[in-house]
């Protein structure tokens, strides 16, 4: 079954990180990738919520600056994997909340997956290296 | 990251909203502070066992709130407060807490605690290590360190300020539109000037004021995500992201300082500039530009060339333009002339900046700048006598040592020449 695994964090605390705090956190999370890394689809990290826009649907279609949801954990980024079963994705989250203190990791089973043709290099400003 | 790392980290990111919302009830900043200290204090106890808070501003402010009561009503023998172990289990005295503090406060608490560090009366200097006091929560070592100054006298400076503040009258009722604006303008230009602070530093204090840079970086992101639709907010966090993604470039191995020009831009960070550039994208849909927004569209053009050679100085030219009617001064003017030097040659850029010798006869860049048109024009007698002058107003060794290699390949070549 493939999940997308949601991250939920505040990122006023994500972001006082100090940048030495910032990297042991990128680093132990891309170990636990690297132990993933057969079973894992696209991965991203998501710029602040201050970077956002939201296209509100109507007639005409309003564009707002700022994320969809006001909440006190923001969506800071997502892992799609392949699992067995929820307890293997629930093992997988333990593990990234290991080296990731604070928040939340959200399950959510996909109904549509389509991998895309882009390459990775054409988009990302920091790839994972052995994604 | 250890348990202590993450309460540091939720502490910090939470002292703003909680120092803001403790000088909303207490109406006296050492009071809110004292009390925010010992709410610290007992969340470093509490935590580590009890687990984070699900929402930490919130405990703060009631536990420092209830801290600070608790004193007052001690002193006058009444009863205690529950303690804060009760407390943080109980979700239900935490919940509706919460919830008045997302309310209308939330915004304006905020941006009081920073706007008291813009008092007109305190210059920059203070205002900025005010600011990293009180609202970033720097210790008084950690900012004295920055300034490159003694703790005793950093803290001598910190209070006059505030005694400085505590005399000011300031509005604790929310702001009208108006002012609430206004109040905004104050803020980002001190944010503004925390950034500039750390970034116009030499290599012998840069090390030290890197922080600076970060801590601007994180209060600008703090003001945009109050002020979400703001275009200058976008664009004063996306200028400060575009500049500092070059720190790393900026000085070579021995400390000297390497222009723009000549910098490795492997060594500039992505992930800033990309965050810089998206920020600038959702500005510019506004149709509002100002001054923060026209800096950051310089600094973006910059970002987006892969080489050197590949900047668009025209772009920069007629940005510089723009930016000169709408904050007209002498400075704006001269970095003006180096992009039209960049775009059309030297002779014109040249006969733009010398009538800019009265307001800028004391300025190192115009020295500077002169002397580097002068040389590209072959006139290199009148290049030195303006190198000599540039190095004598340099401000950073590393200033003078750029100027002293311009020097020595002019005395190089004339050698050359001679021989």
């Amino acid at each position: 079954m493939l999940y997308a695994v949601l991250c939920y964090n505040s990122e006023e605390a994500v972001f006082s990180w100090t940048a030495e705090q910032d990297a042991k956190v990128m680093a132990d999370l891309m170990g636990v990738q690297q132990r993933w890394a057969h079973k894992l689809g696209p991965t991203a990290r998501l710029m602040p919520t201050t970077a956002a826009t939201t296209l509100r649907k109507g007639e005409p279609p309003l564009v707002i600056d700022g994320p969809f949801a006001e909440t006190k954990e923001q969506l800071l980024g997502f892992y799609t994997i392949n699992c067995e079963d929820l307890e293997e994705v629930l093992t997988f989250c333990k593990e990234l909340g290991a080296v990731n203190p604070g928040g939340a990791y959200e399950v959510r089973p996909l109904h549509f997956f389509n991998n895309g043709a882009l390459p990775a290099d054409a988009v990302s400003p920091r790839v994972a290296e052995s994604a | 990251m250890s348990d202590l790392a993450w309460i540091d980290a939720a502490i910090t990111s939470a002292r703003p909203q909680a120092v803001g919302a403790l000088l909303r009830y207490f109406r006296d900043l050492d009071t809110a502070e004292e009390a925010f200290q010992e709410a610290c204090l007992r969340a470093l106890r509490n935590w580590p066992q009890k687990g984070p808070p699900r929402d930490p501003a919130a405990w703060l402010i009631m536990v420092g709130r209830n801290a600070a009561l608790d004193g007052k009503r001690k002193s006058s023998r009444q009863t205690e407060l529950p303690p804060e172990d009760q407390i943080s289990d109980v979700e239900d005295v935490e919940t509706p807490m919460a919830e008045r503090l997302d309310g209308a406060h939330y915004r304006d608490d905020i941006l009081r605690l920073m706007f008291i560090c813009c008092h007109p009366d305190l210059p920059a200097t203070q205002q900025i290590a005010l600011a990293l006091r009180i609202v970033s929560g720097l210790t008084v070592r950690q900012i004295a360190r920055v300034f490159l100054v003694g703790e005793a006298a950093m803290e001598q400076r910190i209070t006059r300020a505030k005694a400085r503040i505590a005399k000011a009258e300031v509005a604790f009722e929310a702001p009208g539109p108006v002012e609430r604006s206004e109040r905004v303008a104050a803020v980002a230009h001190m944010v503004y000037l925390v950034f500039t602070e750390g970034y116009t530093a030499g290599w012998e204090t840069a090390q030290a004021r890197a922080p600076l840079c970060d801590e601007a970086i994180r209060l600008a992101r703090l003001l945009l995500r109050l002020f979400q639709t703001e275009p200058e907010i976008m664009g004063l966090t996306a200028l400060l992201l575009l500049q500092n993604s070059r720190a790393a470039a900026r000085f070579d191995a021995e400390g000297a300082a390497v222009l723009l020009d000549d910098q490795d831009r492997s060594l500039w960070d992505r992930e800033a500039i990309g965050e810089g550039l998206a920020l600038m994208d959702k500005a510019v849909r506004h149709q509002r530009p100002g001054p923060y927004q026209v800096q950051a569209a310089i600094a973006a053009l910059h970002a987006r060339a892969e080489t050197a050679a590949d900047t668009d100085w025209a772009g920069i030219e007629q940005l510089y333009g723009a930016l000169e009617v709408m904050t007209p001064s002498p400075v704006i003017t001269l970095n003006r002339a180096v992009a039209v030097s960049k775009a059309r040659g030297p002779a014109e850029a040249l006969a733009m900046i010398e009538p800019l010798e009265a307001p800028l006869a004391g300025y190192f860049y115009w020295h500077g700048a002169r002397g580097a048109f002068l040389l590209q024009l072959d006139r290199k007698a009148e290049a030195r006598e303006a190198f000599d002058r540039a190095i004598a107003m340099a401000n950073t060794a590393a200033e003078a040592a750029h100027i002293r290699g311009q020097i020595d390949r002019l005395t190089a070549d004339a050698a050359k020449a001679a021989s």
